[in-house]
């Protein structure tokens, strides 16, 4: 059983050491709705780690494919369902004041009980939203 | 060599081996992840093994870090300093939620997904964007 996680696992601790190489380094939250934020704060010195961070984040996908290995995805191609998605997702973390990564790996890892009810919270609200498109019959 | 070349190649090393684990974990894939918020039906819950190594990676070093003054290539460590659990951070966890639950897409993985050249990706990442400064706009920064 454990072997079949093996890809998970390795993946994961990667992301952990990536959260930490920048905590160490710069004293840095690698939280990616802090990044996407910092975009539009491109005035802002102290804000210029997050380009770099976004860099490399986007180009470890043609690294990967380079390295021979394959990433599949499968996606919906609803492309109203997309926008509406993104909107949410943006809208959300936005407010939330973060997502999977700043929230559910850098929040839980600091022990923060605010990061912790975020994460249970939006994890909830995942599980319900796939619950109800099940339910819709394809309709959502 | 100094902390002001150093440490753009440490956010750019961090970025670049976060998305690596986020593909090699499956995280990037929105089939999987929807798949392992499918708890009623077909779950898939091997992704518990992706958040149940990062974290706890990450928790020993963030400790070990709170015993220096600075970090290594800065001056100082930027730690949220928000503690608060309130309506503005439940609404924002929700709708969150609601989002990543409908096509599977979370912000990392979506990044990570750019350069595959996906048009669905794009409308999403595009849609990200908007969502972040209507909110920015609307409700502004968190205090």
């Amino acid at each position: 059983m454990i072997n079949e996680l093996i890809p998970e696992l390795i993946g994961g601790t990667l992301i952990g050491l990536a959260a930490s190489l920048l905590w160490l380094g710069i004293g840095r939250i690698s939280g990616m709705t802090g990044v996407l934020s910092s975009l539009f704060l491109w005035r802002e010195q102290q804000r210029h780690w997050a380009f770099w961070f976004l860099a490399g984040l986007v180009l470890a996908y043609p690294l990967y494919k380079l390295l021979g290995y394959s990433a599949p995805q499968q996606l919906t191609s609803n492309n109203t369902l997309l926008m509406a998605a993104g909107l949410l997702v943006g809208f959300g973390t936005y407010i939330g004041n973060g997502c999977t990564s700043g929230h559910g790996v850098c929040g839980i890892g600091r022990l923060s009980l605010r990061s912790a009810i975020a994460t249970v919270t939006f994890m909830v609200a995942g599980i319900a939203t796939v619950a109800v498109m099940n339910l819709s019959g394809g309709v959502l | 060599m100094s902390a002001r070349i150093l440490s753009p190649l440490v956010a750019l090393a961090s970025g670049l081996i976060f998305g690596l684990g986020l593909l090699i974990s499956g995280m990037n894939d929105p089939a999987k992840v929807r798949a392992f918020l499918d708890v009623f039906a077909a779950w898939d819950p091997s992704l518990i093994a992706v958040m149940g190594s990062a974290i706890p990676v990450f928790a020993v070093f963030f400790y070990f870090g709170k015993r220096r003054k600075a970090p290594l290539c800065a001056t100082t460590f930027h730690e949220p300093q928000l503690t608060r659990v309130d309506r503005r951070l439940l609404t924002g966890a929700v709708m969150f939620g609601i989002g990543w639950g409908l096509v599977g897409l979370c912000p990392g993985p979506a990044l990570v997904n750019l350069l595959a050249f996906e048009p669905g990706v794009l409308i999403f990442v595009l849609a990200l964007l908007a969502g972040n400064r209507i909110a920015h706009w609307i409700v502004g920064p968190a205090k």
